[in-house]
């Protein structure tokens, strides 16, 4: 191998892939292929050697998307001259592709993650339709990061390529995995090290190989700054070159030339990619400011607010969240101002406060405020060491407006909501002592007294949460503790505070906050002499009248559970086919970017408080422009999250042969999942469901699954979180939230086509999956299906979920949080349905089925209740 | 070892020693028989609403004297190799018949055992220049890489599924008749030909016995490109991956022109390299009117160059025309495979090279 021939450098054009082109991906989402071959033919026409070609995008039915297109460039000599790389991460996708295409092309990409068998089936295939292929640094484990895993991983695929099917040396292209550097953390320091080094040693130990790579990861912390982003990728080939790296994907436009950067922007770039020296990162943030908006694509930017006065600048920068300047201004105001303090007082306070007007008159919305909270904590954290260096002179002390604490009951994860109401607070003036999730009663309590806080809240998702509110309510009445209490979270409503919560205490009030929106009212309102009296007026008397509509009405009429079970439900067409194994699998390593695709993201956006339809709402008067800032700020965490595999989701199903047995299902293994009938008395012909009824008598089989999408979310935002980030740190974990969604959304169609197998010829859109047109459920325990959380412990038993890391709180809430469990019924007549409120009579004879005493069963059905279990059994034998 | 596969051997060991001489036009020698409707018909398809005449290959079947004695004309020429009289015989070529499935595998079973018993009995006459049968596939009058409507470029008669199936069906029962190797011949369109060849890798994986294969592309006028629109050296990169034991190209072209086409296969290709060009180009009445020692000349100048191991004729020869090539190219030493580097080579309808 002489030097110059590994200089060659072929640079593949991105401009027809989805992923690395806004316009292409309009384009061919708006259905115009015919303005995306135009695109094809200036890539080409600007010198393209090989075009890669990717249609992964949610809205996009790959296969289609991707046989329309390479069908239409086939037909224009001027683009089907070059060849084609087939770029996707579905399989299905990649060989459509393949069948379209008479050249030479390149598949990106294959990798070791599901294993040798589908890898080396791949391979084969590829090489059956006469391709080459490109192969990910990724296997059973995860995608390599450090140089030592790329080279293990790639290594072992050439191997395997070179021995099992004798694929030919020169035809692989190995992927050793580019990610972003310059991050803010530290790990990801030596990621262009890693491969650099990876690449010159898979280059010398497989022989024959290429080395290539998606150059515009490594620059994503850069986004917006072009100059810098050109910078870093000239400097990264510049060193990857010479040690192996043949191919790239690279936008040519996005490339200096190495001789010509300026020479400080180099060094500081240099010191970055070589990982050179631990202020790197810092020393190139600082100087990339001097690179930002000059030649290249950069959004038109308005400077004008920068000529006014420094007040007028720092509200500007908190209004719109900019942390650009942030600095700079707090200082200049600093010296402006006699005190540091008045600093915060004034300019910033004041911008907060219009912040918070915008934000309470329907201006602003969430997502916006949250990102001024990280502005207002950059200036405050600017301030900080100024504020104690007084403070120890002076000896004055802090101001706030008052001290909040913060915690998500014991037995429960979810904070997502917590941390929201935590931020919007904390923008508001009020010091927030956040105590994280899982924290028993006496702890908030007793922190609640060494800290003074003024008021306490406590957050929880799941139904036990509730019972746990009502304990902390009624220990702060036994230790006469006056501090109000706000309550909030999914499952919490104003009418259970006002029935089970706000009666137990008499010495404080109790508020239920129905959203992050609401805090900063009810929270000024509690706290000021003024306010307090009438504001608890009206909510006791609103308490008080939810209490007595719900006392005066008779409880709804139930059916005695012997009738509601000779209405069950009998299925009319046969049990579904056996599944293709029985006993538990655990699946790892599911790609990300697949995932992305069964993302519903209405829910993620309604965890912002942005109310609406994606992606309509993205157009929508009120909420559009707030919906789209944040569409655009998670489209580049989610960049991040895939391009980087920051999060690891697992997950493990299990199918066991079982029957129906009255309520109950009994399983093969001895195991018994418990179902619980609605009692609600019906005018129509339909019945009183059970889950139970559409497992067959014999003969039939059920599923049980559980998906997490790992530790690493809950790390991650923790160490945004560090960094003052909150904005990053609440749609990190909202992420993970809606990839454990779409995992479970994901596992459950492999289950229906694949590993059960009962509807192998489905093929639905995205819209389809989550509209649910196809057959079969997937209930989980403490939904309507099932209310009983405690049906999660035999679903988790079965499965052994602890060998994917998910364990079970004292509630049923699964750790880590973003999780979903269930159980798979795959009879086509299965349908969801609510149990409703049930009896007396079925509580009964379920305690006795579960073994379970019957306050306990009344203590975890309690949301569902049809009748008042302190009340004597009217029906009970005397 | 079985028969087919010492055969083989003997094949390639034969391709070592000389230049092998494939056979000539079969349409031009049905031509001149002068059968009419009914012999093309026979019993079997008496009942056939359409028209049968024109159908080369329902011969097989109907008239299997006349596939034999043609086999038996050109193996008297001096050629190694005969073919198949199956050049259509694919389910969706004989959709123009409305074939059946099982129609169109008798046609192929019988076309491989006229021809296997017609090779077997001139090498048994002759045992030290052993006979072969060359299954032949011929291409689709349905193309994967061209559109099917001048108003829409996306809009294809098939996709490559059917093509594939098409394919495999042909080749299973080619092998099961006793083809010792496969011809893909006359490719218009490069996805075709590989949809067949990944039928056969589909098909050996699955346990059916390996045959060589070669590939015969054609280029079809003076552009220098396949009618897909590759460069030779596009087309001989993107059906490497098959490892022929033969690439190379015929018809459409006589010789002269198909020389530099054939120089530049001989040049980057690491296997045997063939040539089969037709009579010359066709008069305005559509007759070939190149005499046998004029088209003999040309391929024997190929000959003396090194630049083939397998010549014949494509429409328009005769076995006249076969036994004038069989004599310029005897004694003649075959080309020798050329030894490309390993650089990883892809293909547009150009060829790139990435160079290790």
């Amino acid at each position: 191998m002489t030097t110059s021939a590994a200089q060659t450098f072929v640079n593949i054009g991105e401009r027809t892939n989805v992923t690395g082109s806004a316009k292409f991906r309009k384009l061919v989402t708006a259905g115009d292929f015919a303005a995306g071959v135009e695109v094809a033919r200036q890539q080409v026409e600007n010198g393209a050697q090989i075009i890669d070609i990717n249609m992964d995008e949610g809205m996009l039915d790959g296969v289609v998307a991707m046989t329309t297109f390479l069908n239409l460039i086939a037909a224009e000599p001027d683009i089907a001259r070059v060849p084609v790389m087939v770029d996707s991460s579905k399989w299905d996708v990649i060989e459509a592709g393949l069948k379209c295409i008479q050249g030479k092309a390149i598949v990106n990409s294959i990798s070791l993650k599901e294993g040798e068998e589908i890898f080396l089936d791949q391979a084969r295939k590829c090489r059956s339709y006469g391709a080459a292929i490109v192969v990910m640094a990724f296997d059973e484990h995860g995608q390599a990061d450090t140089a030592d895993r790329k080279i293990e991983i790639c290594q072992r695929a050439f191997k395997l390529l070179i021995e099992e099917i004798d694929f030919p040396a020169e035809d692989i292209i190995f992927d050793p995995n580019i990610f972003a550097v310059a991050t803010g953390i530290p790990e990801h320091d030596n990621y262009a090290v890693d491969f650099i080094e990876a690449t010159r040693i898979i280059r010398k130990t497989c022989p024959g190989c290429h080395v290539s790579g998606g150059l515009s990861n490594v620059s994503f912390s850069f986004r917006g700054n072009e100059p810098v982003r050109r910078a870093m990728h000239a400097v990264f080939l510049y060193h990857a070159i010479p040690a192996g790296m043949d191919l790239g994907i690279v936008n040519a436009g996005q490339l200096d030339i190495y001789d010509e950067i300026n020479p400080e922007l180099r060094r500081c770039v240099e010191d970055v990619i070589l990982n050179r020296s631990p202020d790197a990162t810092e020393a190139l943030i600082e100087l990339a400011e001097q690179f930002k908006g000059q030649k290249g694509k950069v959004r038109e930017k308005d400077t004008k607010w920068r000529e006014a006065p420094v007040q007028d600048r720092l509200e500007h920068a908190l209004v719109n969240g900019i942390t650009e300047f942030i600095k700079s201004d707090t200082e200049e105001a600093r010296q402006a101002y006699e005190r540091p303090l008045h600093v915060i007082e004034g300019p910033l306070m004041n911008g907060m406060n219009v912040v918070g007007d915008l934000f309470g008159s329907g201006k602003m919305f969430l997502p916006q405020v949250v990102k001024s909270a990280r502005v207002m904590k950059a200036a405050v954290a600017y301030l900080n060491p100024f504020l104690e260096a007084e403070k120890r002179e002076l000896g004055t002390i802090d101001h706030s407006n008052g001290k909040v604490l913060m915690a998500t009951v014991k037995g429960d994860v979810h904070d997502i909501g917590k941390n929201i109401v935590g931020v919007v607070l904390a923008c508001n003036g009020y010091e927030i002592v956040d105590m994280g999730v899982m924290v028993p009663a006496e702890a908030i309590l007793d922190k609640a007294i060494e800290e003074d806080v003024d008021i306490i809240g406590l957050s929880g998702l799941i139904t036990p949460s509730l019972d746990e509110m009502v304990y902390v309510a009624r220990e702060m009445q036994r230790r006469n503790m006056r501090q109000p209490l706000l309550i909030g979270g999914a499952t919490t409503s104003p009418a259970h505070t006002a029935v089970k919560i706000d009666p137990v205490r008499d010495n404080g009030p109790v508020v239920h906050v129905t959203d992050a929106s609401r805090a900063v009212n009810v929270v000024s309102n509690l706290l000021s002499d003024a306010e307090r009296p009438l504001f608890m007026e009206t909510t006791s008397a609103r308490y008080q009248r939810m209490r007595e509509a719900r006392a005066g009405g008779p409880p709804k009429p139930r059916l005695p559970i012997a009738e509601a079970r000779g209405r069950r439900f009998v299925p009319s067409l046969p049990v579904p086919t056996a599944p293709q194994f029985t006993g538990s699998k655990t699946i790892g390593a599911v790609d990300l970017a697949s995932l992305a695709n069964y993302i519903d993201w209405t829910p993620y956006f309604a965890s912002w408080n942005l109310a609406g339809r994606f992606p309509n709402m993205l157009e929508d008067d009120i909420v559009g422009e707030a919906a789209r800032d944040l569409w655009t700020d998670t489209e580049v965490m989610m960049q991040k999250i895939i391009g980087q595999a920051w999060f690891k989701p697992k997950a493990v199903i299990g199918f066991w042969p079982a029957r129906r047995d009255g309520d109950d299902i009994k399983l093969a293994t001895g195991e018994t999942l418990y179902t619980l009938r609605q009692q609600m008395v019906k005018d129509n012909q339909k019945a009183n469901f059970a889950l139970s009824d559409f497992v067959g008598d014999s003969n039939d089989h059920i599923g049980a699954f559980a998906v997490t999408t790992g530790s690493e979310p809950e790390a991650i935002a923790a160490e945004f979180e560090a960094a003052g980030d909150d904005y990053s740190a609440i749609m990190v974990k909202a992420l993970a939230d809606r990839i454990a969604e779409a995992m479970a959304e994901y596992m459950h169609e492999k289950v229906r086509k694949d590993y059960w197998g009962y509807a192998a010829n489905e093929s639905l859109s995205n819209d389809e999956r989550i509209a649910e047109t196809y057959d079969g459920i997937r209930p989980a325990p403490g939904y309507p299906c099932q209310p009983d959380h405690t049906e999660k412990q035999t679903i988790f038993d079965l499965l052994n979920a602890d060998q994917i890391g998910l364990s079970l709180t004292s509630s049923f809430a699964m750790n880590p949080a973003a999780s979903v469990s269930g159980l798979y019924l795959a009879h086509a007549e299965s349908v969801y349905f609510a149990v409703g409120r049930i009896e007396r009579d079925q509580v009964t004879d379920y305690a006795a089925r579960k073994g379970m005493d019957l306050r306990t069963a009344e203590r975890w059905l309690g949301p569902i209740l049809n009748y008042d279990p302190s009340e004597p059994d009217a029906n009970a034998p005397a | 070892m079985t028969a087919r596969s010492s055969r083989i051997a003997a094949l390639k060991a034969a391709a070592t020693q000389r230049i092998l001489i494939l056979d000539g036009s079969w349409g031009v020698m049905i031509q001149r028989k002068g059968l009419v409707e009914n012999d093309y018909r026979g019993e079997r398809f008496a009942g056939y609403t359409d028209q049968m005449q024109g159908n080369n290959d329902i011969l097989c079947l109907t008239r299997p004297d006349i596939v034999t004695e043609l086999h038996e004309a050109y193996f008297a020429a001096g050629a190694d190799i005969s073919e198949t009289n199956t050049f259509s015989s694919t389910t969706i070529a004989q959709e123009d018949y409305a074939l059946s499935a099982q129609d169109v595998w008798d046609i192929n079973f019988e076309g491989a055992r006229l021809g296997r018993e017609a090779a077997d009995r001139w090498t048994a006459k002759n045992p030290d220049k052993p006979r072969f049968i060359a299954g032949s596939i011929g291409p689709l009058n349905k193309m994967l890489s061209m559109s099917s409507d001048v108003n829409d470029p996306g809009a294809r008669e098939v996709d490559f599924d059917q093509v594939y199936t098409a394919y495999r069906h042909q080749i299973e029962v080619l092998n099961r008749g006793g083809v010792d190797l496969y011809l893909i011949e006359t490719i218009t369109d490069t996805l075709n030909c590989k949809a067949a060849l990944k039928a056969i890798m589909d098909l050996e994986a699955e346990g059916l016995e390996h045959l060589p294969i070669w590939i015969s592309g054609t280029i079809t006028d003076r552009s220098g490109r396949t009618l897909s629109g590759q460069t030779v050296e596009a087309f001989w990169h993107s059906v490497r991956h098959a490892k022929p034991f033969a690439i190379g190209l015929n018809c459409a072209l006589g010789a002269d022109l198909m020389r530099p086409h054939i120089a530049a296969l001989s040049r980057i290709s690491d296997t045997l390299v063939a040539a089969y060009p037709n009579a010359g180009l066709p008069n305005e009445m559509g007759h070939y009117e190149e005499q046998p020692e004029e088209t003999a000349g040309a391929v024997g100048e190929w000959a003396a160059e090194g630049l083939v191991n397998i010549l014949g004729g494509c429409c328009g020869t005769t076995p006249e025309h076969i036994q004038a090539i069989a004599q310029a190219a005897a004694e003649k030493p075959p080309r020798q495979p050329a030894k490309p580097a390993p650089v990883m080579n892809l293909a547009g309808l150009e060829p790139f090279e990435l160079t290790t």
